[in-house]
C-alpha cells in the first residue's frame, strides 16, 4: 500500500525521538554556581563538619547558599550559591575561613537528576565565550630542548672515543649537525662504528672534505624518528607539570591538551585574573642533589628538611647545605623495574651533571644521597586597602621538600638508578617529579583569549535570542506557505533543534558562539530538505498526479537531490573541522552533526507524519 | 511540466547577466588587491582588548590616556554601543601588554570599567591562521569538483566551482569594499557560503540533468530554462528563510557574530544569483547537450542509506 510505513519504522523514529528527548532534557537544568573546595595534597581530609563551619562563615557573611555537602571520599565538598555574582565573595570568605593548604574553586554544580546522569546524559559543556574565561596557547620551544640533546650526543661521542683511544676532532655545528675530523680514513671508520654501535639514535656516515684539506671526515645526526620522540618527551613533560600547576589554581573544569605538534592549549574557565594564571602556569619547580650530612657536622653546614610523602620511618633529614647538582642537569627520569623485578628510577644526567655527580660520589660511597624537590608557592593574605576594599595580597616562598633519600652504592655517573622503592606508583611518582623538577623546554605564550562573564552571559543570551527569532520567523512562514505541511515541517524542525542538543551533549561537544550561529544556520538548511520535497508534491499534483502518487514521488524524487546536496555539504564542513581550529572547529562540529540530524527529520520525520496522516486512505485535496 | 505554467525565459539574460558577474569579479579583485582585507586580529597577531564604560566615553579621551602611557600606535574605536571601546594594538608586543592598557584605562576612567575580554596573538599564530584558511577554502574547492564530477558530469563540476569562485569573490569583495573586519568567524561564514552555494547550484544541477534526460525534443537552453523556472520556488522560499534567519542573527545576535551574519547574507544573496546564472549559463557556454549524460545510469542505485 502506498505511503504507509512499516511499524519498525515508525518505532525507530520513535524511538530516536524518545532517545533525543531524554539526552537533550539536561540542558534544561541549569546549573548552579558553586564552590568547590579540595585539599592541596591528598591527606586532606574534608567532612561534613569542616563544611558545616564554612557554612557558619558564609552566614555570618550575608552570603546565601545551601547544599554543602562532603563528598563520601573525603577529598573534596561543594556549597552551592543562588547567585552568580557573589561567587567571587564566598570564594574568598571561605578562603579566609579554610586558610593554606585547600583550594576553592568556582564551579558550576549540576542540577540534572539523578536517574539521567546514571544514563550518561549530560548538558552540553559551554565554550570559553559563552562562560567566561581564559584561553591560553603556549609553544614549546622543542629546538632548545633538542639542542640540548645534541650537546649531551657530542660530549658523549668525545668521551668516548678518548676512552677507546680513537683521535680526533669532534664538533657540533649550527645546523645539529655533530662532525668529526680525522687524520686517517682508518681512524674515521673505527670512530663510525663506535658512534653507530654505541649512539644508535644518531645516524652517522662518512663524508667527503669540503674544504679540500686531507683530512677524513665523518658526520652524524639525530634521527628523525628520534627528533620526534624528544619532541614528544618535551611536550608531554610540560603537559604534565601545566596540569600540576592548573590545579593549583583552583578552576573547576580546566583543559590542558596538547595540539599540533609543539602547542599546548589551556582553558581555564572562570579566571580572569591572567596575570596570576600566568605567574603560576610559567614557574618551575627544581631540584637539588645533596649528600645527607654526617651526624658530626655544624649546624651552619646542615638543613634539615621533610619528606614530602612521610611513610613510615623519619619524618625529616639533615642534608648538607653543598648542592652536588641541580635539576637543570638532568636531561631524563624513567619509571622501570631491575632484574629482579623491583621497581626503579633511572635517571639520566648531561655530561656536565655527569662529571660533577661522579666526582661527588665517588669518595662517599654508602652515604646517603637526597633529592630536594623545590616549589614555588604562595601563601595567601587580606588586607584592606586605602579605599576600605578587601585586597588579596599573596606572598610568594619556596617549599623545599625531599622526594628521595637513597644510599649511594657505588660511584654515579651520567646513568644511575633509585632503587629500593616500594611500590611501582611509588617509582612513577618519582620519577614525574624529577621530571617536572628539571628544567623543561621552555614555553612561550603565543595566544591569549580572556572573556568577560559579563559579555560570555550576553553572548548566550543574544544567540540564543537570534535562534528563537529566526526559528519563529521560518515556521511562521511555512505555516503560511505551505500549510498542513509547513506545521509537520516545523514539528520536524523542532524535532531536528532537539536532535542536535542530544548529539552534542552525547558527544561532550562544547558549545561556542559560532556554534550557536552553526545551529542557526542548520535551521535554515533544514527547511531547505522540507522545501524541496513540497515543491516537488506540488508539481507532481500540477502534473495531474493522483494525491498518494505525487507524495511518493516527491519523496522520491527529491531524495537524491538533498543526498546530493547535503553530502557535499557536509564535505566542506569535514574539512572546516580538520583545517580549523577554535571557532572554526566549534561552526564545522555543529554544522555536520545538524546536517545528519535535519537529512533525518527533513525526510523520515516528516514522512512519517504526512503517511499517518495522509497514507492509506483516499485524499483528494492535500493542505500543501 | 503542465502546461499552464510559464517558462520563464532565463537564458535570454544570459550575456547581460555574464558581463555583469564579469564586472563584479573584477571589481572585485581590484578591491582585493589594491585595497586589500582590513584582517583582524586573528590573522595580523597583537592584542585586543574590550572594555565597558559606566558612562559614555570620549574615544579621543581614551586616545590621549593611551599616548601619554606610551601607546602611540593603538587604535580605540567603539564596539557596538558607545560604552563599549575596542583597543587594538599591532604585533611585536608581549603578551602582557592586555594587562598593561586595561590598568592605563582603568586609570584614566571616572567610574569603574569592567573587562570584556583580552585577546592576544603572537604574529606567527596569527601567520599560520591565514595559511589554514587559505588551504581550507582551496581544499573545499577541490573536494566539490571531485565530488560533482564523479556524481554528475565534468561540466555541471566546472559550473559548480566557477559558481562558489564567483560567491567567494564577490563576498571578499564586499568585505574589502566596506572594510570590515575580516576574522576567523568570518572565514567560517565564507567556508560556509560555499556549502550553501553548493547546495544552491546542485539542486539547479540536478533539475537540468533529470531534465535533458527527461525531455529529448527540447534543446537546451529550453530544458535549462524549463529546470530553472521548476526550481525557482524553491531557491526562492529557501533562500529567503535562511536570509530571514541570518537577518536574525545580524540583528539580535550580538557584536561578536554581527560579522559573521553579514558575510552569510552576503554570500547567500550572490549564492542565489550565481546558482541560476553561473552555473546555468556555462552549461550552455560549453554546450551542455543530452549525449553528455547517456553514458550515466544507475542514478539513486549508488546513493547511500542514511549516514
Amino acid at each position: 500500500m502506498l505511503n504507509k510505513y512499516p511499524l519498525w519504522k515508525n518505532l525507530l523514529i520513535l524511538a530516536v525521538l524518545g532517545l533525543g528527548l531524554l539526552y537533550a532534557v539536561p540542558n534544561l537544568y541549569r546549573p548552579d554556581p558553586a564552590l568547590q573546595i579540595s585539599g592541596e595534597s591528598s591527606g586532606v581530609i574534608i567532612d561534613q563538619a569542616q563544611m558545616e563551619r564554612l557554612s557558619a562563615a558564609l552566614e555570618a557573611s550575608g552570603i546565601k547558599h545551601f547544599g554543602e555537602k562532603a563528598n563520601e571520599t573525603g577529598k573534596s565538598g561543594l556549597i552551592r550559591l543562588y547567585d552568580a555574582d557573589v561567587q567571587l565573595r564566598a570564594q574568598r570568605v571561605v578562603q579566609r575561613s579554610l586558610g593554606d593548604g585547600f583550594i576553592v574553586a568556582l564551579n558550576l554544580a549540576s542540577n540534572t537528576p539523578q536517574w539521567l546522569s546514571n544514563l550518561g546524559a549530560q548538558a552540553m559543556k559551554l565554550g570559553l565565550d559563552l562562560s567566561g574565561g581564559v584561553h591560553f596557547l603556549l609553544e614549546v620551544d622543542t629546538d632548545s630542548a633538542i639542542a640540548t640533546r645534541l650537546e649531551h650526543y657530542n660530549s658523549g661521542i668525545k668521551k668516548k672515543l678518548r676512552e677507546d683511544g680513537v683521535r680526533g676532532l669532534v664538533s657540533l655545528g649550527d645546523e645539529g649537525v655533530i662532525t668529526g675530523k680525522f687524520t686517517s680514513a682508518e681512524l674515521r671508520d673505527s670512530a663510525l662504528s663506535i658512534i653507530k654501535k654505541e649512539f644508535t639514535e644518531l645516524t652517522a656516515q662518512r663524508v667527503d672534505s669540503t674544504v679540500g684539506d686531507s683530512a677524513f671526515y665523518l658526520s652524524a645526526l639525530i634521527s628523525e624518528a628520534k627528533r620526534k620522540e624528544i619532541e614528544d618527551y618535551a611536550v608531554g613533560q610540560n603537559l604534565t607539570t601545566l596540569r600540576n600547576r592548573v590545579n593549583e589554581l583552583g578552576v573547576s573544569e580546566p583543559l590542558v591538551q596538547r595540539q599540533g605538534r609543539n602547542r599546548i592549549v589551556v582553558e581555564l574557565p572562570g579566571i580572569q585574573d591572567t596575570a596570576e594564571a600566568k605567574r603560576i602556569l610559567g614557574k618551575t619547580a627544581n631540584l637539588d642533589f645533596r649528600l645527607e650530612a654526617r651526624y658530626d657536622a655544624p649546624t651552619s653546614d646542615r638543613e634539615q628538611f621533610e619528606f614530602r610523602n612521610p611513610g613510615q620511618g623519619e619524618p625529616s633529614a639533615w642534608l648538607e647545605r653543598d648542592v652536588v647538582i641541580t635539576g637543570e642537569r638532568v636531561a631524563n627520569a624513567q619509571a622501570s623495574f631491575d632484574q629482579n623485578g623491583m621497581p626503579q628510577v633511572s635517571i639520566t644526567l648531561d655530561s656536565e651533571g655527569g662529571t660533577l655527580m661522579h666526582r661527588m660520589t665517588r669518595h662517599n660511597i654508602n652515604r646517603r644521597l637526597g633529592v630536594l624537590f623545590i616549589e614555588r608557592k604562595s601563601r595567601t593574605y587580606y588586607e584592606v586597602d586605602a579605599q576600605g576594599k578587601e585586597q588579596i595580597v599573596k606572598v610568594p616562598y619556596d617549599e623545599k621538600k625531599i622526594i628521595s633519600l637513597a644510599t649511594i652504592k657505588d660511584a654515579l655517573g651520567v646513568q644511575f638508578r633509585i632503587t629500593g622503592l616500594d611500590a611501582p606508583g611509588e617509582a612513577a611518582e618519582l620519577s614525574l617529579l624529577l621530571r617536572a623538577g628539571a628544567l623543561a623546554a621552555p614555553i612561550d605564550f603565543v595566544e591569549e583569549r580572556t572573556v568577560g562573564p559579563s559579555l560570555g552571559a550576553e553572548n548566550i543570551a543574544q544567540g540564543f535570542n537570534a535562534v528563537k527569532i529566526g526559528l519563529g520567523l521560518v515556521a511562521v512562514f511555512m505555516v503560511v506557505y505551505y500549510r498542513v505541511f509547513g506545521v509537520i515541517a516545523v514539528a520536524a524542525l523542532g524535532f531536528n533543534i532537539v536532535l542536535l542538543t542530544a548529539c552534542m551533549s552525547m558527544l561532550g561537544a562544547t558549545l561556542t558562539l559560532p556554534g550557536i550561529a552553526g545551529i542557526v544556520l542548520t535551521v535554515g538548511m533544514a527547511v531547505d530538505a522540507n522545501v524541496l520535497i513540497f515543491s516537488r508534491i506540488r508539481e507532481e499534483l500540477k502534473a495531474g498526479l493522483s494525491v498518494q502518487h505525487a507524495i511518493e514521488a516527491g519523496y522520491g524524487r527529491a531524495f537524491v537531490t538533498i543526498m546530493d546536496s547535503n553530502i557535499t555539504t557536509l564535505l566542506v564542513a569535514v574539512i572546516l573541522y580538520a583545517v580549523g581550529t577554535g571557532p572554526v572547529r566549534g561552526f564545522a562540529v555543529t554544522l555536520s552533526l545538524g546536517i545528519i540530524t535535519s537529512m533525518f527529520t527533513a525526510i523520515m520525520g516528516t514522512r512519517a507524519i504526512v503517511n499517518m496522516l495522509y497514507g492509506g486512505r483516499r485524499v483528494t485535496k492535500l493542505a500543501i | 511540466m503542465s502546461e499552464n505554467t510559464k517558462i520563464i525565459d532565463f537564458m535570454g539574460l544570459r550575456k547581460l547577466a555574464t558581463v555583469l558577474s564579469t564586472c563584479l569579479v573584477v571589481v572585485a579583485i581590484g578591491l582585493l588587491a589594491f585595497k586589500g582585507l582590513n584582517f583582524g586580529l586573528d590573522f595580523t597577531g597583537g592584542t585586543l582588548i574590550e572594555v565597558i564604560y559606566e558612562e559614555p566615553v570620549a574615544l579621543p579621551e581614551v586616545r590621549d590616556q593611551l599616548k601619554t602611557a606610551g601607546y602611540d600606535n593603538a587604535v580605540v574605536v567603539n564596539f557596538g554601543s558607545d560604552t563599549d571601546v575596542l583597543v587594538r594594538l599591532p604585533q611585536g608586543m608581549s603578551p602582557t601588554l592586555g594587562e598593561e592598557v586595561l590598568k592605563v584605562l582603568k586609570n584614566g576612567a571616572a567610574g569603574e570599567i569592567d573587562l570584556r575580554r583580552i585577546e592576544f596573538v603572537g604574529p606567527q599564530v596569527g601567520e599560520e591562521l591565514r595559511e589554514q584558511g587559505g588551504l581550507a577554502v582551496l581544499l573545499a574547492l577541490v573536494v566539490v569538483l571531485i565530488y560533482v564530477a564523479m556524481r554528475f558530469q565534468i561540466k555541471f563540476s566546472l559550473g559548480a566551482v566557477a559558481a562558489l569562485g564567483h560567491d567567494v569573490i564577490i563576498t571578499l569583495g564586499v568585505f574589502a569594499l566596506v572594510g570590515w573586519d575580516f576574522d576567523l568567524t568570518v572565514l567560517a561564514a565564507v567556508l560556509a557560503v560555499i556549502g550553501y552555494s553548493l547546495n544552491d547550484s546542485i539542486v539547479v544541477a540536478d533539475r537540468i540533468r533529470e531534465n535533458l534526460r527527461k525531455l529529448r525534443k527540447h534543446d537546451a537552453v529550453e530544458v535549462i530554462n524549463i529546470s530553472l523556472t521548476e526550481t525557482l520556488d524553491r531557491t526562492l522560499v529557501t533562500s529567503g528563510t535562511t536570509l530571514l534567519v541570518l537577518i536574525a542573527l545580524a540583528v539580535v545576535g550580538g557584536e561578536m557574530i554581527h560579522s559573521f551574519a553579514l558575510a552569510l547574507l552576503v554570500g547567500i544573496g550572490v549564492g542565489t544569483y550565481s546558482s541560476i546564472y553561473i552555473v546555468a549559463s556555462l552549461l550552455v557556454t560549453m554546450n551542455i547537450s543530452q549525449d553528455d549524460l547517456i553514458v550515466q545510469e544507475k542514478e539513486g542505485a549508488e546513493v547511500d542509506d542514511l549516514p
